[in-house]
């Protein structure tokens, strides 16, 4: 039977050409116009790192009084008198300060120019806490921290271009005219957003393909490749500003439990009382500890731009559906007299409910059909609206293909069951009368 | 005569289709408005000049390599000589940053050296002498920096800076009654104030976004280049000569100096580019904005005439019988004109409630102006019209049905 109301349902659609493609293309339109902004929405609120995400707390203290603060949140990045008193502290599982640095790969041959690529300075402590994946080697040690030592972790793409994808473990290489020994090769690690350090990146950017100890960076007066805040004039010279009040580190500490973090928070809100004690904050704590949820959010990293077209299609889709709800209900009615017939031939109205359901459903999946070529090409062109970082993120995949053609045919069939009831309640009688 | 009585008792036998056209129409209505609006948001603001002369200006980004921050100046130098005397340049300077660049200093600026309250938000831009005639700025008041004025500091210890050039939106908001120039300025956290040796007709900031929005031509040039690793040559060309020099200008900056780094992506842009990648997702966003409106008013319409042409084929005896007892072909046409409009009406009455109550959720949700009643205006009257538009091919093919199809089958 299923088989047959199918073949009725692709005749009727042929019937009536014009009213047929007008459907088809309202409901490919509406679904198309929905899938593509929705995969750029996806991309944009992307859970970077699902299994961890409720254990990695970025950490706020506010060392401004509250008029340089923005609504009384402290600011988002530490200051480095305080990132280092909590490094000290060592109170979290792991724990990391963290910076973007702009050094400079100087490629050993010498007719080579030398290479920009994203870097952090970071702890060795960030790779296990933030589950970095290792291709050869591994992250280097606390003593080598403790020591300022010159090691770098390196990323797959910089090995292949420096090393052929040969294992470096062990090898040098010169950032900025000073060697280091690489200690280990990153795989593919591209977590988007970049939950890490949203405030300098906007939380979208490329893969970060180098690392180095945070103490040996500072050591080298390497400056943030990022933002630097001040809320007065640090005075002349890289000390006197490592030791100002101007915010520029990110800091994340990994708290496996509900009880660790509200220690942490504890803990934080007692330093911030002792500084207050010792006259460096004239105002009483005022900290926070946001997980990577909380943190992106708080940061704004799915872009307005996002919501505001997701939010503008799926009211186009409503549209469209209630656009085919009319449409349906005027085909179906238009054929009132053969649902007459039908039913005065012995048809239950739960066979004329199936079969113009049938003949919507197969609407939708035509509707569908169209939806997905729509939703490719849209995709393609996702690059047009969004800045590039984010439209490389919007693909065209499996899921949402899946998605596609279930959300084209689910819409119809809703769209479909008042003119299905309709039809349904069609009088035998009073049809074939009339005719 | 309009007959609305008859109309609106044959609308209840119709319940249905009325109700889902009136909704089709206040839900178009609804989005029309707000992308019309967010269209006009996005799109006020892609004109506005730089106050720069943005033909034949090219801008390249460069990174030293190797070379502490305090040594940098004399390359810096070295690489502006250079450039200067290149066949082909008009001048050539450097800067923390330019106009829509994205990225920049940000400071708040007072006339008083104690004052609470900011005055005004302003950016720096660190340049030097050649500011001006590389940027194309127009000085219409004082005079530009001396070549003996141009200071140099790391940008972590920038605490002063004697005198400056500011915008005439920045001369304009600290001293509204004018006579800013000779006047001193209160940057935030230098130690001693700033006069005004100059005011240029327009600069705007780094930032084309809204973050910027209420300073966005509010400027300062500081006659200091900042030493570091990180700076932008900008180079204006001789007409004509802007194609070969964005190849031209990295050869030469690697032949005088190969230890550095400039970057691949948005590394050399000439100014043009600048502006249409500091923009693309304003203008992406309209353009989205626009397909969703067209296609949009396009579904409804075609879903008016689908309805009503049903209903035509509905009433074709009841039409006939009408003609028959003498209706013209007119007072057919004009019946489903007045249905249509009628039903409009609802339409855009629940759509121009509909448009406001989604205009103000997006104002709360999304730091977007108040909607502007000329767009529900506009809206409603397109809408009217398109829905009559829709409504007239099903019409007059109403107004065709011969009075004969009264006596067919009854």
């Amino acid at each position: 039977m299923f088989a047959y109301y199918f073949q009725l349902g692709l005749r009727s659609l042929r019937r009536n050409p014009l009213l047929t493609a007008l459907m088809v293309m309202a409901i490919g339109f509406g679904v198309a116009a929905s899938m593509i902004t929705y995969s750029v929405f996806r991309a944009t609120a992307n859970n970077p790192i699902p299994e961890k995400s409720d254990q990695l707390y970025a950490v706020q203290i506010a060392n401004w009084k509250a008029d340089d603060l923005e609504k009384g949140e402290p600011p988002s990045a530490l200051t480095y008198t305080d990132a280092m008193a909590l490094m000290q502290a060592h109170k979290a599982r792991h724990q990391s300060a963290l910076y973007p640095i702009a050094p400079s790969v100087i490629p050993a041959d010498a007719s080579r120019l030398p290479i920009e690529e994203n870097s952090y300075a970071w702890y060795g402590d960030a790779f296990a806490m933030f589950d970095v994946p290792f291709l050869y080697g591994g992250p280097w040690t606390q003593a080598q921290d403790d020591a300022r030592a010159a090691v770098a972790v390196i990323g797959k793409k910089l090995n292949d271009k420096l090393f052929n994808g040969a294992n470096s473990v062990g090898k040098s290489i010169n950032l900025d005219g000073h060697d280091y020994r690489i200690t280990g090769v990153i795989d593919e690690w591209d977590p988007q957003p970049l939950f890490f350090d949203p405030v300098n990146t906007g939380g979208f950017g490329d893969p970060i393909g180098l690392f180095i100890p945070f103490t040996r960076a500072v050591d080298l007066q390497m400056a943030t490749a990022g933002n630097n805040n001040c809320n007065a004039t640090p005075g002349t010279g890289w000390d006197n500003w490592l030791h100002s009040e101007c915010i520029w580190i990110a800091y994340w500490a990994e708290l496996p439990s509900t009880a660790d973090a509200d220690a942490y928070k504890r803990f934080l809100t007692g330093y911030a009382a002792e500084q207050q004690r010792a006259g460096r904050f004239k105002w009483a704590p005022n900290v926070r500890l946001r997980n990577v949820t909380d943190w992106l959010d708080f940061n704004k990293v799915v872009p307005p731009e996002s919501k505001i077209s997701l939010l503008v299609s799926l009211g186009f889709l409503l549209i469209c559906l209630v656009n085919t709800i009319g449409l349906l209900l005027a085909k179906f009615m238009r054929r009132s007299p053969e649902i007459g017939v039908r039913r005065a031939l012995g048809a239950s109205r739960r066979e004329i409910y199936l079969q113009f359901l049938i003949e919507a459903g197969t609407v939708g999946l035509t509707g569908g059909a169209l939806g997905l070529l729509l939703t490719g090409l849209g995709v393609l062109g996702v690059g047009w609206v969004f800045d590039e970082q984010i439209a490389r993120l919007a693909t065209l995949d499996g899921s949402l293909i899946v998605l596609t053609l279930i959300a084209a045919v689910l819409a119809t069939l809703l769209a479909a069951f008042y003119p299905t009831w309709r039809a349904a309640q069609v009088q035998p009688a009073w049809q074939l009368k009339s005719n | 005569m309009l007959q609305i009585k008859p109309i609106l008792v044959a609308l209840k036998r119709h319940k249905a289709g009325t109700v889902l056209i009136a909704l089709q129409i206040a839900l178009t209505l609804a989005i029309v408005c707000n992308a019309l609006f967010i269209i006009r948001q996005r799109t006020e603001h892609l004109a506005r000049p730089t106050g720069m002369v943005e033909s034949d200006l090219l801008t390249v980004a460069n990174r030293w390599v190797g070379v502490n921050e305090a040594a940098t100046l004399p390359l810096t130098r070295t690489d502006l000589e250079a450039l200067r005397r290149m066949p082909g340049v008009v001048d050539a300077t450097v800067t923390n940053s330019y106009p829509l660049r994205g990225g920049g200093w940000s400071t708040s600026v007072n006339t008083t050296p104690d004052s609470k309250k900011e005055q005004g938000h302003t950016t720096l831009y660190f340049s030097d002498d050649h500011a001006l005639a590389t940027m194309g700025l127009k000085l219409v008041g004082g005079r530009n920096f001396r070549a003996d004025e141009i200071g140099s500091v790391d940008a972590k210890s920038f605490d002063t800076a004697p005198a400056v050039i500011i915008s005439k939106a920045l001369s304009d908001k600290l001293y509204p009654k004018g006579g800013a120039l000779g006047k001193l300025i209160y940057l935030s956290g230098l130690s001693k104030p700033s006069t005004v040796i100059g005011i240029v007709e327009r600069l705007q900031v780094p930032w084309p976004g809204n973050w910027a929005g209420n300073f966005a031509e509010n400027a300062v040039l500081v006659p200091v280049l900042l030493t570091g690793n990180f700076g932008s040559y900008l180079v204006r060309t001789q007409p004509g000569q802007l194609e070969r020099l964005t190849k031209a200008v990295p050869t030469l900056l690697f032949k005088t100096n190969r230890m550095r780094v400039i970057p691949e992506d948005r590394g050399v842009r000439t100014f043009a580019e600048v502006r249409e990648q500091a923009y693309k997702s304003d203008r992406g966003m309209a353009i989205l904005m626009g397909v969703v409106c067209a296609v949009l008013l396009a579904i409804t319409a075609a879903g008016i005439v689908g309805l009503t042409s049903f209903w035509v084929g509905q009433r074709r005896k009841q039409i006939g019988v009408r003609r028959a007892l003498g209706a013209t072909k007119h007072d057919i046409l004009s019946y489903f004109l007045t249905e249509n409009l009628l039903i409009g009406v609802a339409g855009v009455i629940i759509g121009a409630m509909l448009a406001i109550g989604m205009n103000l959720w997006l104002v709360s949700h999304f730091e977007m102006e108040r909607l502007s009643l000329l767009y529900v205006a506009t809206g409603v009257i397109a809408l009217l019209l398109l829905g009559q538009g829709a409504v007239l091919a099903p019409a007059m093919k109403a107004s065709r049905v011969p009075p004969v199809e009264a006596t067919r089958s009854v």
